[in-house]
C-alpha cells in the first residue's frame, strides 16, 4: 500500500518538476566532482532535490539492506548513475527498467531472490524460493489474475528501505507481522471485495498467541506467517490444521492423532484442533472447557451416559484432585516457608506435581482416562508428598520453639545458681 | 573431683598452675564490668571450635558439594540447622565481643607497660578473627558468599606486589573457584585455628602472669579473687552469651540462599559482612584519583596503616607509658570508633532494600 503511494507521488513528481532538477543535476555534477560513488550516482543527487515522494527512495535509502550491502539504484531500475544529464542516466538503451508496476513487483525482485547464484555473494543463508512460493499463495494466485488488492513483496517488505526481517524496526520483524498483515486485513473495503473478515487481527490480539507476542514480547509465540506462511500464505484448510498446530504442540497432537477422535474428526470432516480452541481467538484453554459441566465442551458432542461422557467426567475428576492435593499442600508448605524453614525438598515435589499437572492436561488429549489418570495420580502423590513435609517443616518449628524455652529456662536456673553461689561467697 | 585431684597431685607438680589459680585476683571498681568481654570472646571461640568441629561430620569441600552439603546439614541431620546457625551467629557475636574488648583495653589503657605483648596478641586475635569470617562465609558455596569472596579477594590484589601474589594465593588462580573453595576451608579449618590456639594461649598466659590491668583513673585498690568469685561470675555472662545465641538462632536461623553460578551475572547490592563495612564504604567513598595515585590504593594503604597504628599503640601512645592519660589519645580513639561505627550503619542504610 505504502509503496504504491510512494510510487505514484515519485511518478508525478518526475513529470511535474522536470527543468529544476535538470539543472539541480548539473550544478550537482560540477559541485561533487570529487570522485566518491555516492557523488558519482546521478539517481540519488537528482532524486534527493525533490521535494515531493520521489525523494522518498533517497530517505530510506540509509537503513536499506541493499544499501547497506553495496547495492545501489541501478542494480534494480537500470540506467546509468554515471551520466550527469536525466535524458542519458534513464535512457532504456543503457537498461533503465523504470519503476515496475505494481503487479510484476514480485518478478522484478525475483530476478536477484530467485537466483541462487547471485544470492550467495550477499547472503548465503537466504531462500530462493520465495517467488515460487509466493505463485502458490492466495496473493500470488489473485496477483496472477491481475487483482490489484493482493499484496506483493514492497507491501510487506517496503519499497527502498528494505530492512532485514530481525531488525525489530522491520514490518516483518516478527513482533510487528501481526500488524504488517492487519494493514491490508482490516481494510474493510479490500476484505468486503473479497468476501473475507476484517476480524482476524482484533481476535489474534485477544488470543492466548497474541497476548504473548504482542504484549510479553515473546518471540517463541506463533503471529500469522506461523500457520499460514508467509510468501505460500493461504488457509491452512480441515485437513491442515492440525499439522500447523502440531508445529508447537507435537504431544498434543500425536495424542490426538492415537486417540478415537482422530477417526471421529475425519468422518465428520471437522477440522481437530479448532473445534474446541477455535482459530484466531485461541483463549488461554481452562479446566472448565473438560468434563460434564455448564462450560464443558465435552457435552456438546458426548450425551449423559456415553463413554465419552463417562471418560471426561473421570479425567475431570483426576485433574481436581490433583489441583486440590496441589493447592493444600502449596499452602502447608508456604506457612512452613513464611516461619523460616528450609523447604526445598517440599518445593521440589510441588513442582513436580505442577509438572505432573501440565502433564495431565495435555494427556487429555488422548481422550483415555486410563492413560491420563495415572499421570494425575503420580502427580497427587507427589503433592501429598509436599504436604507431609510442610507440615513436618511446621511441626519442626513449634518444636524448635518449645525447645529453645526449655533451654532458656535450665540456664536461667543455672544462672540464678551462679548468682545466690557467689552472694554466699561473698557475706 | 577432690579423688582426681589428688591422684593428679600424686602424680605431677601441679602445685604451681593451683597457686597461680587461687592466688590471682581481678581489680574491684566501676569499670570492672569491662573485664568480662574478654572472657565473653573466649567462650564464643569455645562455641565456634565446638559447633566448627561438628559441621566437619558433614561437609564436603568442593564446589560440587558444598552447598549441597550444607543444605543436607540443615535439613537431614538431627540438630544440624541449629549447629548450624550457632556457628554462623556466634561468628558475629565473636567478632563484636572482642571488638568491644579491644576498645575497652584501649580506652582504659590496659596496653601500657608492662602489657604491650598482650595488646598485641589480641589485636592479632582479631585479625584472625575477622579472617575466619571472611573464609567461613564462603564455605557454604552461595551466590552472596561467591560474589562477596570475589570481590574481597578484587581488594586483596590492590597493594602492589605483594597484592596480586595474595590474590593468587587466595584463589588458587586468576579467579574464585573451586580451588579457592578449598584453600580458604583450609585456611578456616588448619591454619587460622593453628595461629589462634598460640596467640590465645600466649594471650591467656601474659594475663595469668600479669593480672589484669588496673585503670589509671581508679585510686580504688580494690580485688576480688579470680577463682571461684569471678569464674563465677563469668560463667553467668557465658550462660547470658549462649542464651543470646541460642535465641537468635532458632528466631532468625542461618539462611542458606541460592547455590553459587560462576556464569552468574552479580547479584546487585552485594556487601560483606558487617565486620568488613567500614573499609568497604570507604572504598566506595574514595575519590578514583589523590595526588595522582588511584584512589583504590590509598584507601588500602589507610586501611593498611589504621591496623599497623592500631598494633603499634602502645609505643603511640607515649603519655600513657609514663602512667599519664592524654586527651588526645582519647580524642583519638573516639574519632576511630566513631569513624568505624558511623561508616558501617552508613553502609547498612545505603544497602538496605529502600
Amino acid at each position: 500500500m505504502l509503496a504504491r503511494g510512494e510510487g505514484r507521488g515519485a511518478r508525478s513528481g518526475v513529470h511535474g518538476t522536470l527543468l529544476a532538477p535538470s539543472f539541480l543535476l548539473l550544478a550537482s555534477c560540477l559541485l561533487l566532482a570529487s570522485g566518491t560513488a555516492e557523488a558519482a550516482n546521478s539517481c540519488v543527487e537528482c532524486h534527493r532535490q525533490f521535494e515531493s515522494g520521489a525523494s522518498a527512495p533517497t530517505q530510506a535509502m540509509g537503513h536499506d539492506v541493499h544499501h547497506q550491502r553495496g547495492l545501489s539504484c541501478t542494480d534494480c531500475h537500470g540506467g546509468d548513475p554515471a551520466a550527469t544529464d536525466q535524458e542519458s542516466a534513464m535512457d532504456p538503451a543503457k537498461g533503465f527498467l523504470g519503476r515496475p508496476a505494481r503487479a510484476e513487483v514480485p518478478q522484478f525482485c525475483a530476478r536477484c531472490h530467485g537466483d541462487p547464484a547471485y544470492m550467495r555473494r550477499y547472503n548465503p543463508n537466504l531462500p530462493t524460493d520465495q517467488y515460487a512460493k509466493y505463485l502458490t499463495s492466495q496473493h500470488g494466485k489473485r496477483n496472477s489474475l491481475g487483482d490489484p488488492d493482493v499484496a506483493v513483496c514492497t507491501s510487506c517488505h517496503d519499497a527502498h528501505g528494505i530492512r532485514s526481517k530481525k531488525d525489530p524496526l522491520s514490518p516483518v520483524f516478527q513482533t510487528n507481522i501481526p500488524g504488517t498483515c492487519a494493514t491490508c486485513h482490516t481494510d474493510a473495503a479490500i476484505m468486503e471485495r473479497h468476501g473475507l473478515p476484517v476480524t482476524q487481527h482484533w481476535e489474534y490480539a485477544q488470543s492466548v498467541h497474541g497476548q504473548a507476542l504482542l504484549l510479553r514480547g515473546d518471540r517463541a509465540a506463533p503471529h500469522c506467517a506461523s500457520c499460514h506462511g508467509s510468501h505460500e500464505a493461504a488457509r491452512p484448510g480441515v485437513i491442515a490444521i492440525g499439522n500447523v498446530c502440531a508445529q508447537c504442540h507435537s504431544l498434543t497432537r500425536d495424542l490426538f492423532a492415537k486417540s478415537p477422535h482422530k477417526a471421529a474428526h475425519e468422518a465428520l470432516g471437522l477440522p481437530e484442533c479448532e473445534v474446541c480452541h477455535g482459530n484466531h481467538l485461541i483463549k488461554r484453554p481452562s479446566d472448565e472447557m473438560l468434563g460434564t459441566g455448564p462450560n464443558a465442551l465435552c457435552v456438546t458432542c458426548h450425551e449423559a451416559g456415553s463413554t465419552g461422557f463417562v471418560t471426561a467426567e473421570r479425567m475431570r475428576g483426576a485433574i481436581e484432585r490433583l489441583k486440590s492435593e496441589l493447592a493444600g499442600a502449596e499452602a502447608t508448605v508456604k506457612q512452613a516457608a513464611r516461619l523460616g524453614m528450609d523447604v526445598s525438598e517440599a518445593e521440589f515435589a510441588l513442582h513436580e506435581a505442577d509438572g505432573k499437572l501440565t502433564q495431565a492436561r495435555t494427556y487429555v488429549h488422548s481422550f483415555s482416562a486410563d492413560t491420563m489418570a495415572p499421570i494425575a495420580e503420580e502427580g497427587e502423590r507427589q503433592a501429598r508428598f509436599a504436604g507431609e513435609q510442610g507440615k513436618q517443616a511446621i511441626h519442626e518449628f513449634h518444636f524448635r520453639r518449645q525447645g529453645l524455652w526449655i533451654t532458656l529456662t535450665i540456664l536461667a536456673l543455672v544462672v540464678i545458681g551462679l548468682w545466690l553461689k557467689i552472694r554466699e561467697l561473698e557475706h | 573431683m577432690k579423688r582426681l585431684s589428688e591422684f593428679l597431685r600424686a602424680r605431677y607438680e601441679l602445685g604451681g598452675l593451683a597457686d597461680l589459680a587461687t592466688h590471682k585476683t581481678v581489680p574491684l571498681h566501676r569499670h570492672s564490668f569491662w573485664y568480662y568481654w574478654g572472657g565473653m570472646t573466649l567462650a564464643l571461640i569455645g562455641i565456634q571450635f565446638a559447633s566448627g568441629v561438628l559441621l566437619l561430620l558433614y561437609y564436603r569441600p568442593s564446589a560440587g558439594e558444598a552447598f549441597e552439603s550444607v543444605r543436607f546439614i540443615m535439613t537431614k541431620v538431627e540438630f544440624g540447622w541449629l549447629v548450624r546457625s550457632v556457628h554462623a551467629w556466634a561468628a558475629h557475636f565473636a567478632i563484636f565481643s572482642a571488638m568491644v574488648h579491644l576498645a575497652s583495653t584501649f580506652f582504659l589503657k590496659a596496653y601500657r607497660p608492662p602489657r604491650e605483648l598482650t595488646w598485641v596478641s589480641g589485636v592479632l586475635l582479631i585479625f584472625l578473627l575477622m579472617g575466619f569470617g571472611f573464609t567461613g562465609y564462603l564455605l557454604p558455596w552461595n551466590t552472596l558468599a561467591f560474589f562477596a569472596t570475589k570481590v574481597g579477594t578484587e581488594l586483596a590484589g590492590i597493594p602492589p606486589v605483594v597484592g596480586p601474589i595474595l590474590q593468587t594465593f587466595m584463589r588458587g588462580g586468576s579467579d574464585v573457584g573451586d580451588v579457592t573453595l578449598t584453600r580458604f576451608f583450609w585456611l578456616h579449618v588448619a591454619v587460622l585455628p593453628l595461629g589462634l590456639l598460640g596467640l590465645l594461649a600466649g594471650h591467656l598466659a601474659m594475663i595469668q602472669l600479669q593480672g589484669m590491668s588496673r585503670p589509671l583513673s581508679v585510686q580504688d585498690e580494690r580485688s576480688t579473687p579470680f577463682f571461684p568469685n569471678f569464674f563465677l561470675r563469668d560463667l553467668i555472662a557465658w550462660s547470658l552469651i549462649l542464651g543470646a545465641v541460642l535465641c537468635i538462632s532458632v528466631y532468625a536461623p542461618a539462611t542458606l540462599g541460592e547455590k553459587a553460578d560462576p556464569f552468574a551475572p552479580t547479584p546487585a547490592g552485594i556487601q560483606p559482612e558487617w565486620y568488613f563495612l567500614w573499609m568497604f564504604q570507604t572504598l566506595k567513598l574514595f575519590p578514583g584519583h589523590v595526588l595522582g595515585i588511584e584512589g583504590e590504593l590509598v584507601a588500602v594503604g589507610f586501611t593498611g596503616l589504621a591496623g599497623l597504628a592500631l598494633l603499634l599503640v602502645p609505643w603511640l601512645d607515649r603519655p600513657a607509658r609514663r602512667g599519664q592519660s592524654h586527651w588526645l589519645t582519647m580524642l583519638l580513639g573516639f574519632i576511630a570508633v566513631g569513624y568505624v561505627v558511623g561508616m558501617t550503619g552508613y553502609a547498612l542504610w545505603i544497602g538496605k532494600p529502600h
